[in-house]
């Protein structure tokens, strides 16, 4: 039955990930919602992929005494700077916590975690939609695809033009920037559809990517299965490990005609557009 | 024999820290080398296949966390053929959790895995049984006794019983698994909780209710560990909290063997790393030669409350 003698492997898996103490480099207001918290950040946990995560070992407070890490998605990675930096929205305990981090403080953070977005040769006209803090989960990716010569527009989504993160970082990156909100209505669905349905009809897209909404992941696969556009999404779930080992953050997916669960933390948190049940 | 090495009942280990089922996985080599540990305890798997409970499995608690994952199983086959060969490159007992609904469908499965490259059997018997009335067979000492020597009687391995906190009788449960054939009690499971979010008012689990760990509950892991070495002859594995040096040097006076570690991995991946480091240094700065020097000294006041240990 074990068909693999002990002599036959064996040098370890190369370490995927590191537990590293980083300090604080600022933590700066963005807005009332979001703020955006730069460590110095060690080699070993700088070599990054758009669309991984880490797991924040977040400060507790009076009030809170968050116990498990909780994921954040990496807004920027900067290997020859040595900063990490996450986009956040102060929404519970964690988030909370996190805010009260001060310049020198230490924060412990596991990563880089999970599978990056990927961009595949033939994927030269990108489109990425996003709403909310989702469009901090893209904002590396943009990078990604000036480095790589690509094209990209970026309809970015959110309940009012105060709170659309990210404009100046799509536009430094070269992308094209369209910036839909709930105020004046631009952000609707039937909106959204037929802005992104002119845009396919004008200048034509190979690949969606998205974060944030179900609602916009829902019209994306719409669209996609319309016109055979293939696209990538980054979902989120309750975690407690983030490595892969307790379970916790599966979601159902489609594959065939089948429903399997799958890891947000392992298998993800970037899935192919497709098949995710949004 | 090194400082930190001690001995499950025939199974020598390097050193008594080891991972507790369930939160332990081929995954962790990503973050150290996992051929340091004294054992590898790996993930409770069942002979049917199972695809786990509805989300949330997990929510965050002050001081732990709880969990009603549900045992996600890919069944013996997949074992066999894909978790087993991972593992068999360690120099590393390998302890192989496993669980079922029935008597018959455990002691199947024990022998199953009674294979090369195993080095025992620990059981998970917190899980309901469908032969009476879906109580866990670990609640009650005449379903853990009936259990335990099922399994005896299908494997030569060593067989590590895992107890469970939600018990009213845990000395006559562990007294019952020794009697049937245990060669050692791993103490304990998750605790039985619940909670609500305020808001919604829904159940924080999607199971409802699910198991508390973490430092939480080490107060009762550690009532139970002292019970069940006080009341048996068998080794007992402290299992419930332990995140620190001192918590683990806790366990073995109170008069474990060895530990397992659990929720503190979740917490921080490189624990078990840690605690290795830890528990030499504290060994060497308060002049104890071994660690199975420490078993069992609890320094008790002169006249014990006897009813404390039942």
């Amino acid at each position: 039955m074990n068909a693999i003698a002990k002599d036959a492997i064996l040098t370890p898996p190369r370490y995927r990930c590191a537990e590293v103490l980083c300090a604080v480099r600022a933590n700066d207001v963005v807005n009332t919602d979001y703020r955006l918290l730069t460590l110095d950040a060690p080699p070993e946990v700088l070599e990054c992929a758009p669309g991984q995560f880490f797991q924040l070992l977040c400060p507790g407070t009076a009030d809170d005494q968050p116990f498990l890490r909780r994921p954040m998605s990496i807004y920027d990675f900067d290997a020859q700077a040595g900063s990490l930096r996450f986009l956040y929205k102060v929404t519970g305990a964690g988030t909370r916590g996190l805010a009260t981090l001060r310049p020198g403080d230490r924060l412990n953070v596991l990563g880089p975690l999970g599978q990056g977005f990927s961009m595949h040769d033939n994927w030269q006209r990108l489109m990425l939609v996003a709403r909310g803090v989702g469009l901090a989960t893209l904002a590396p990716l943009a990078r990604l695809a000036q480095a790589r010569g690509r094209q990209l527009t970026a309809i970015c989504s959110a309940r009012a033009p105060e709170f659309v993160m990210s404009v100046e970082h799509f536009r430094n990156c070269g992308a094209e920037v369209i910036v839909v909100t709930d105020t004046d209505g631009s952000s609707a669905p039937d909106a959204l559809h037929a802005l992104i349905e002119a845009r396919i009809a004008s200048g034509g897209v190979d690949a969606f990517y998205t974060c944030g909404s179900a609602r916009i992941a829902r019209m994306l696969q719409g669209i996609g299965a319309a016109h055979g556009i293939p696209g990538e999404i980054a979902v989120e779930q309750q975690m407690a490990c983030g490595l892969g080992m307790c379970q916790a953050c599966v979601r159902p997916f489609r594959d065939g005609d089948k429903v399997v669960h799958r890891r947000v933390c392992r298998e993800g948190p970037v899935f192919p557009l497709a098949g995710v049940v949004a | 024999m090194s400082v930190l090495a001690t001995r499950i009942g025939q199974l020598d280990l390097a050193n008594p820290i080891m991972p507790a089922s369930g939160t332990f996985t081929e995954d962790l080599a990503d973050v150290f080398d996992l051929g340091i540990l004294g054992a590898h305890v790996l993930k409770t798997f069942t002979p049917e296949l199972r695809t786990g409970n509805p989300t949330p499995r997990v929510c965050d608690l002050t001081g732990g966390m709880m969990n009603a994952i549900g045992i996600p199983s890919k069944g013996l086959e997949h074992f066999l053929t894909q978790t087993l060969p991972f593992w068999v490159r360690y120099d590393v007992p390998l302890v192989v959790s496993i669980s079922a609904h029935s008597y018959d469908a455990f002691a199947r499965l024990a022998a199953a895995v009674t294979v090369p490259g195993v080095a025992a059997i620990e059981a998970n018997i917190s899980c309901p049984n469908i032969e009476a009335d879906g109580r866990a067979f670990a609640v009650r000492a005449d379903t853990t006794g009936q259990v335990v020597a099922q399994l005896r009687g299908a494997t030569d391995l060593p067989l590590w019983v895992k107890l469970s906190p939600n018990t009213g009788e845990p000395v006559e449960v562990a007294q019952a698994a020794e009697a049937a054939g245990a060669d050692a009690l791993v103490v304990a499971n998750t605790l039985l909780g619940m909670a609500i979010d305020v808001e919604t008012r829904q159940p924080r689990l999607g199971n409802v209710m699910g198991g508390i760990s973490g430092p939480a509950i080490k107060p009762v892991a550690l009532r139970m560990t002292y019970q069940a070495a006080s009341a048996t002859r068998i080794p007992v594995i402290g299992c419930g909290g332990i995140s620190t040096v001192a918590d683990v040097v806790e366990f073995l006076i109170a008069g474990a063997t060895a530990v397992q570690v659990g929720t503190a991995t979740f917490q921080s991946p490189t624990t078990m790393r840690r605690l290795l480091a830890g528990l030499e240094d504290w060994l060497a700065a308060h002049d104890v030669a071994s660690v199975r020097d420490l078993r069992g000294t609890v320094a008790l006041p002169d006249a014990p409350v006897a009813a404390m240990l039942t």
